[in-house]
């Protein structure tokens, strides 16, 4: 049946590890992973509860294909109350982790309670134990996933782990794991550093086995890979270039947000492309790109494994940084580079490093910092908040001091670990925060390009682009070509890839698959998989349900329909050049026609009939 | 035509999917930790290495097992593991210089790849083609090719030390030329 059937409960003020069955009726409504452990995440935890409380729960979870030979099935997704936004968070992440768990016998982890010291999850299968973590205290990411592997003599053991950022309460830290893949999202790193969780080591030898049609099953996801093989952009595209092939696209299509969020294109974009990441540097005749490399399962291989020449200033006589590790990403690469204005691709790679070595999102962070540079610019952030630091727009020198100092939280890193909101509130003009709900832009203009717009104001998280990729329409043609200018059919556009998305992530699988798959092609893979019958349509109403699961959740938590909004930037600052100049994003043609297709009254609540007819 | 699997390490991605068709085909379960073939992961060098049993002519897995446990299946040329004969004293796997014969705690075995009764299963499942079945006696040749295409000023740069006499004056002294 492909769930394990499993659920392994910690409670850390107590230090007592719990075994109990998975609810079989929630499964059936809401698969398993994102929609799932939100399930769980809203039935035992109080909507209100400070999210840095040890009243507040982190579930680390798993979907019914994590685990198995369907492509790119070994996702899994932590779930919690974002401190960042107020809302429900779902950070979700490849490399091996999550199939780890599953081969462990477990289909989620309920973290409760705060532990009152420093302590670490020691999981290998049926064994829990909670081990001390004072010596892991107050280290990197890199460094406790060292010590551990080493203390548990075992080379096997995955493990996701907070870094320095989270222990000081850095508002957008991330769980990283494998080293250098990670749960980015909404401070769900800053939550478990919170309990005094440092790390979670799993090791699994059971493996997934109880598939429902083991024969079906392999020709379903077979054919599948096939697709994925034979489709352009996930056989050779992201392969070749990562989801970096995006940069120079995006650039062109003037919505590129650029020097937060004030332009739209970015001059030194083609510096910083996935194309760059391949060109052999003058300095030492070797390219930026090492390697390209797979999470666990994954048949698209989109990662990017990266080196920074050893004689550039940030990694000079550090040889700590000499070796490969996980590389520039398109969201990273654009909120380090583009919204900063830093077009140096060595500084971008070395601060992305810095980002998985001590766990925050690149994303947040970089917008933060562009944010900051915004302030400084107009002298109200000066040296004497910075200690003398230039904070200008474009200079690497400062972009990796600002990651140093952040990481560690020293001085104005203490400021640069607030977020974009907190931190523009602080100094007085919340305006130049470029955020939805508290949470950062990532790297897509929604003057240039309108869905998104909505997607962001919407998304249950605060601004993300995987809530509702409303891009691979408007810019990509999949599965149909929409036109980025009109706000044409976007209400009903937003609303379909939000649903879709939420039975993507709750499957246990990648989104990137959906540059070549549909829903059609995921619902007999985990029909083959699961018990019962998952056609279709009945996929989407389970994406349906987990939205409006999340949503009720936020409004319950105190949001209201006035936080789906934008920066007044972008609703009335028109985007300076390329082919949206003279565009905003029209967000007011758009909001009460998703509303009233959600089934939601005008104030963006549920409706009785919309609750009943989703089992709410 | 006896074939071998062919393993280029330079076109793996590390997704482990040989591991799970592995893991699959022999026990039922997807688990990569019973798979017969392994994928290394050299994180720091950016590098990804699947290995697994070459199936030795002269098995040394073979002539070490004191009971016979292990036999030569003549269609595919794989050493094959009888589990029921099996004593899982453990000595092949002291044996085997490549480390590719392993005992498995849970059922008091040793495991080994047994080429899947010549339809291996790992190759099926690489989805780059770092993993393929082929006529054993080129294996190679791939790389063969590839060091006969290059001209002396496209050669890679090598890092061992030159050596003090050329090989040939070593092989000559043997008198074997």
């Amino acid at each position: 049946m492909a769930w394990t059937g499993n659920v392994l409960r910690v409670n850390l003020t107590d230090g007592k590890v719990s075994k109990e069955p998975l609810n079989m009726e929630w499964a059936r409504q809401y698969l398993g992973q994102r929609g799932l452990a939100s399930k769980y995440l809203v039935e035992e935890i109080d909507p209100k509860v400070d999210a840095l409380s040890p009243e507040n729960k982190l579930i680390m979870t798993t979907g019914p294909l994590t685990g198995t030979m369907a492509s790119t099935g070994g996702r899994y997704s932590v779930v919690t109350k974002s401190p960042l936004t107020g809302a429900i968070a779902c950070s979700n992440s490849g490399g091996f982790i999550g199939a780890e768990i599953k081969n462990a016998g477990w289909d989620m982890i309920i973290f409760e309670g705060k532990s009152p010291t420093p302590v670490y999850l020691y999981l290998e299968n049926e064994t829990a134990e909670l081990r001390s973590a004072e010596h892991l205290w107050g280290k990197s990411v890199w460094e406790a996933d060292k010590l551990i592997h080493n203390e548990l003599q075992d080379p096997q053991v995955r493990i996701s782990c907070v870094g320095r950022a989270a222990e000081h309460g850095a508002l957008y830290a991330a769980v990283v794991n494998d080293l250098h893949r990670a749960a980015g999202r909404s401070g769900v790193g800053t939550v478990m550093a919170s309990k005094n969780l440092k790390a979670v080591a799993v090791r699994g030898t059971k493996g997934v086995g109880n598939i429902k049609d083991p024969i079906r099953f392999l020709q379903e996801t077979e054919k599948r890979k096939q697709v994925l093989q034979q489709n352009p952009v996930t056989g050779q595209g992201m392969a070749t270039y990562g989801t970096q092939v995006l940069m120079n696209v995006i650039n062109e299509l003037g919505a590129l947000p650029t020097r937060n969020m004030r332009e739209v294109q970015f001059e030194g974009a083609h510096k910083i492309s996935g194309e760059a990441m391949h060109e052999p540097r003058p300095t030492d005749g070797k390219p930026n790109l090492t390697t390209n490399a797979a999470c666990f399962g994954c048949t698209i291989a989109c990662g990017r494994i990266s080196t920074v020449d050893k004689g550039h200033f940030t990694v000079k006589n550090k040889p700590e940084y000499w070796h490969a590790s996980g590389g520039l990403e398109y969201e990273a690469a654009w909120a380090l580079g583009t919204d900063t204005g830093v077009d140096d691709l060595d500084c971008l790679t070395y601060v992305n490093f810095l980002c998985n070595e001590d766990g925050v999102d690149p994303i947040s962070f970089g917008s933060t910092v562009a944010a900051a540079m915004e302030l400084y610019g107009m002298g109200v952030i000066t040296k004497e908040h910075t200690g003398g630091v230039e904070l200008k727009f474009g200079s690497a020198e400062a972009l990796s001091w600002a990651a140093e100092v952040t990481m560690k939280g020293e001085g104005f890193g203490k400021d640069l670990g607030l977020g974009s909101k907190r931190l523009c509130e602080k100094y007085g003009h919340p305006e130049l925060s470029m955020t939805v709900k508290g949470q950062e832009f990532p790297a897509y203009d929604p003057r240039g390009i309108q869905g998104m717009g909505l997607a962001y104001a919407t998304s249950n998280r605060g601004a993300c682009h995987l809530r509702g990729y409303t891009v691979s329409s408007e810019v990509l043609g999949i599965p149909e070509k929409t036109d980025p200018h009109s706000t044409e059919g976007k209400p009903e556009l937003t609303k379909a890839f939000q649903d879709a998305t939420a039975v993507v992530d709750s499957a246990g699988i990648c989104v990137f698959t959906t540059f070549a798959w549909t829903l059609d092609d995921i619902a007999p893979q985990i029909d083959a998989a699961c018990e019962g019958d998952w056609s279709t349509e009945y996929l989407l109403e389970v994406g349906e349900r987990i939205w409006n699961l999340e949503r009720d959740f936020n409004l319950r938590a105190g949001l209201t329909a006035k936080d789906d909004t934008l920066p007044t930037r972008l609703l009335k600052e028109a985007a300076n050049v390329g082919p949206a100049k003279g565009s905003v994003n029209r967000l007011d043609e758009m909001l009460p026609k998703y509303y009233a297709l959600r089934g939601w009254t005008p104030t963006g609540e549920l409706t009785p009939e919309t609750r009943q007819r989703l089992g709410l | 035509m006896l074939k071998a699997l062919k393993l280029e390490p330079e076109k793996c991605t590390g997704c482990l999917q040989c591991e799970m068709a592995c893991s699959y085909e022999n026990t039922g379960a997807f688990n990569p930790a019973k798979s017969r073939i392994k994928v290394f992961t050299f994180h720091e060098e950016g590098r990804f290495a699947p290995y697994t049993c070459t199936q030795c002519d002269e098995a040394w897995c073979m002539h070490a097992c004191p009971v016979e446990a292990i036999v030569v299946d003549m269609a595919t040329g794989a050493k094959n593991v009888l589990e029921d004969v099996c004593v899982g004293c453990k000595v092949c796997t002291i044996a085997c210089p490549f480390g590719t014969v392993n005992y498995e705690a849970d059922s008091g075995k040793v495991i080994k790849c047994d080429l899947c009764g010549g339809d291996p299963w790992c190759a099926k499942a690489c989805p780059t083609g770092a993993i393929t079945y082929v006529d054993a006696s080129e294996t190679g040749m791939e790389r063969m090719r590839s060091w006969a295409q290059q001209s002396p000023d496209a050669a890679p740069p090598r890092t061992n030390p030159p050596r003090e006499k050329p090989l040939n004056v070593y092989l000559s002294g043997q008198g074997g030329m």
